[in-house]
């Protein structure tokens, strides 16, 4: 067990190495760079001037020699500094990731305690009313593209009935504490929470529902009926039980996905996370802060996958780790 | 005076469909009496789990029982509330099945498994739970009880599932259990063992067993007297020994012909000539009319009665075979 958890962790930073160094790659050949921004922002720059600050940010170098030094230093805990925020990396990226991880936390356990008992009961149901219905909307969850399921609860919540902010993290100007200020927090999260969520429901729902069908089709649920279990102790101890090994999976590698892919949600409601900020720096041609960002996401899909396959081997005593 | 444990009356089971009811069972009756073993045999799709599922009352839907009463010490099965059926299987009643590799649950132990339905009918601690699951290994001949106790059903071979299942049915001291073709599965080695498990264990624990085989070979060595089935219907009923020597129906004379006998090389073993009707293609009289040697223009229209030709021989035939 500790042997495998080992081995996958060299490989994951094999991976992250690579991946790295393919994103930087990727990022030399978008058109601009900082200076370019600099000459625009400052028409009294000479070409001299130009060439100077090239060379003084190594922007002269081939790719590969610009990596290993960014590399090196990044490796020796020096994220960078932001030419747009004008503060180091690491001080903007921290807050960011703890609105992120908030975010994404609150819409995962939202849509699982939703999904899940809804899935159950569509494939209790299976061919019913209800089960038709939940489909219906599971499938709007999945087909919706996320943006629009935005504008449209803005739409609704702060523009018609005006409950919530429209967007943003906190009140601005607010120099509130303790209860109030968590409160204040959580009122410009219900929106961005119930877009993300929603969209997950639609996929928690429609994996609950087949492999709870599938599960409660097998004769151990018999054998369980047969034991004189109530209904209850068979459905979740043996029927959920057993659907819960695909979930597992769908549920890590969705929950990597959030932390990278609340791009979308979270510039629409200007939520500052990380998502806004991967968007902001490319747009900004921000290369630190940006590679960063790429490589905390490439992380996180490393390190979920890799705890969707520790989970399902606690789960499933049938796989063995080797 | 034997006293009946068991009295299925009248017992019909319908299926529907959208062509409509199919009678899976239709209007059995028989009596089990204490410490008898009654084997029913018959081919596939002739009704004999579905009477055993009825039994247990676990027909699922689309199928319903439609008619008829199920006494198990003269208490009418078929009237009780979910709650007191709960109570009744398992505890009373108890079953195994066909398949010991998917009749478990993959992600409990065995240990687990028992102690579950120990603790649904015993009032029982944990702990005296797990002793007694420990007692019912042990008795149904498992090695190192108390290390298979905390195996996975993966771990254990096909016969050793198989004796887990037995422990597991009898752990509460069924009165009366029933065995839905448990050695069908099993190596023919593995088979005998298991029989002779079975055997043993009714004469020690003096229970009523209704043993469930497509087999004659099996049936002839495990039961008592043996009920034979077609198309939902009983065709004969009679003590073993009697039946083998002395088939009255067409249907188990060629059965029993249709054997291949030891010693004995032919060119082609016998067969019976034609296949089990389609749900919807029974004609309203004797089931077995289209493939029978003997049918006339009644069988085809008249349901024959059950008539007793000799004391214990019941046979539904107008033409039985001398």
């Amino acid at each position: 067990m500790t042997t495998y958890i080992l081995r996958r962790l060299i490989q994951t930073v094999v991976v992250i190495l690579l991946l790295s160094y393919f994103c930087f790659y990727i990022m030399t050949l978008m058109p601009g760079d900082p200076v370019e921004l600099m000459i625009q922002s400052n028409p009294k720059i000479t070409s001299e001037d130009v060439a100077r600050l090239r060379t003084l940010y190594g922007l002269d170098q081939p790719a590969y020699k610009r990596y290993l030094h960014w590399a090196s230093t990044l490796v020796q805990g020096d994220l960078g500094y932001s030419r747009t925020y004008r503060v180091p990396v690491s001080e903007l990226i921290g807050s960011k990731l703890i609105n992120t991880f908030i975010l994404s936390m609150s819409s995962l356990s939202l849509a699982l305690m939703i999904a899940i008992p809804l899935g159950v009961l569509s494939a209790l149901r299976a061919g019913s009313k209800l089960d038709y219905l939940v489909n219906f909307f599971a499938f709007a969850g999945i087909s919706v593209p996320s943006f629009w399921l935005a504008i449209v609860l803005i739409i609704i919540f702060s523009v018609f009935f005006h409950l919530l902010p429209a967007g943003g993290t906190s009140t601005i100007g607010n120099e509130l504490t303790g209860m109030a200020a968590i409160l204040d927090r959580a009122k410009y999260l219900i929106l961005p929470t119930m877009s993300l969520a929603y969209l997950q429901i639609g996929t928690f729902v429609r994996y609950t529902r087949s492999s709870m069908l599938e599960a409660m089709r097998n004769d151990y649920i018999r054998t369980a009926k047969a034991k004189g279990l109530s209904r209850q102790a068979v459905i979740w101890k043996h029927g959920f039980r057993n659907a819960l090994l695909p979930l597992i999976t769908v549920v890590t590698l969705s929950l990597s996905g959030i932390f990278s892919g609340a791009l979308i949600t979270e510039s629409v409601f200007a939520y500052q996370g990380v998502g806004k900020l991967v968007y902001d720096s490319i747009i900004a041609n921000d290369f630190n802060v940006a590679m960063v960002s790429f490589i905390i996401s490439v992380t996180m899909v490393l390190i979920m996958n890799l705890l969707a396959d520790v989970l399902y081997g606690f789960a499933d005593p049938r796989i063995s780790f080797k | 005076m034997t006293e009946n444990i068991v009295s299925v009356r009248d017992l019909e089971t319908t299926f529907y469909s959208k062509v409509g009811g199919f009678r899976a069972v239709n209007r059995i009756s028989y009596d089990i009496n204490k410490g008898e073993t009654l084997g029913i045999v018959g081919e596939s799709g002739c009704g004999k789990s579905v009477t055993s599922f009825s039994l247990m009352r676990l027909i699922e839907h689309p199928g319903k029982i439609t008619n008829g009463q199920v006494l198990l010490q003269g208490r009418d099965l078929l009237k009780l509330s979910e709650p007191e059926m709960e109570m009744v299987r398992g505890g009373e009643m108890a079953m195994i099945f066909q398949e010991p590799m998917t009749a478990l649950n993959p992600v409990l132990t065995i240990g687990a498994q028992i102690d579950e339905q120990i603790l649904k009918h015993r009032k029982v601690t944990p702990i005296e739970a797990k002793e007694r699951s420990i007692e019912m290994l042990n008795l149904v001949g498992i090695p190192s009880p108390s290390d298979r106790y905390h195996n996975y059903p993966h771990q254990l071979s096909g016969g050793m599932r198989q004796r887990a299942m037995i422990a597991m049915a009898l752990s509460c001291d069924p009165t009366f259990l029933i065995a839905d073709e448990p050695t069908t599965a099993l190596d023919v080695t593995i088979q005998a063992q298991i029989l002779e498990l079975i055997q043993g264990l009714q004469e020690k624990l003096n229970m009523t067993v209704q043993f469930i085989t497509h087999d004659l070979g099996v049936i002839s060595e495990i039961s008592d007297r043996v009920l034979v089935m077609y198309g939902g219907q009983t065709c004969e009923v009679a003590e073993t020994q009697e039946l083998f020597s002395h088939p009255r129906h067409p249907y188990t004379a060629a059965l029993i012909s249709s054997r291949p006998k030891f010693g004995q090389r032919v060119r082609r073993l016998k067969t019976i000539e034609g296949s089990v009707p389609a749900p919807y293609e029974y004609p309203p009289g004797c089931p077995f009319t289209n493939r029978c040697p003997f049918a006339t223009e009644i069988c085809q229209l008249e349901k024959p009665p059950l008539r007793e030709l000799s004391s214990g021989h019941t046979v539904a035939c107008f033409h039985p075979v001398e």
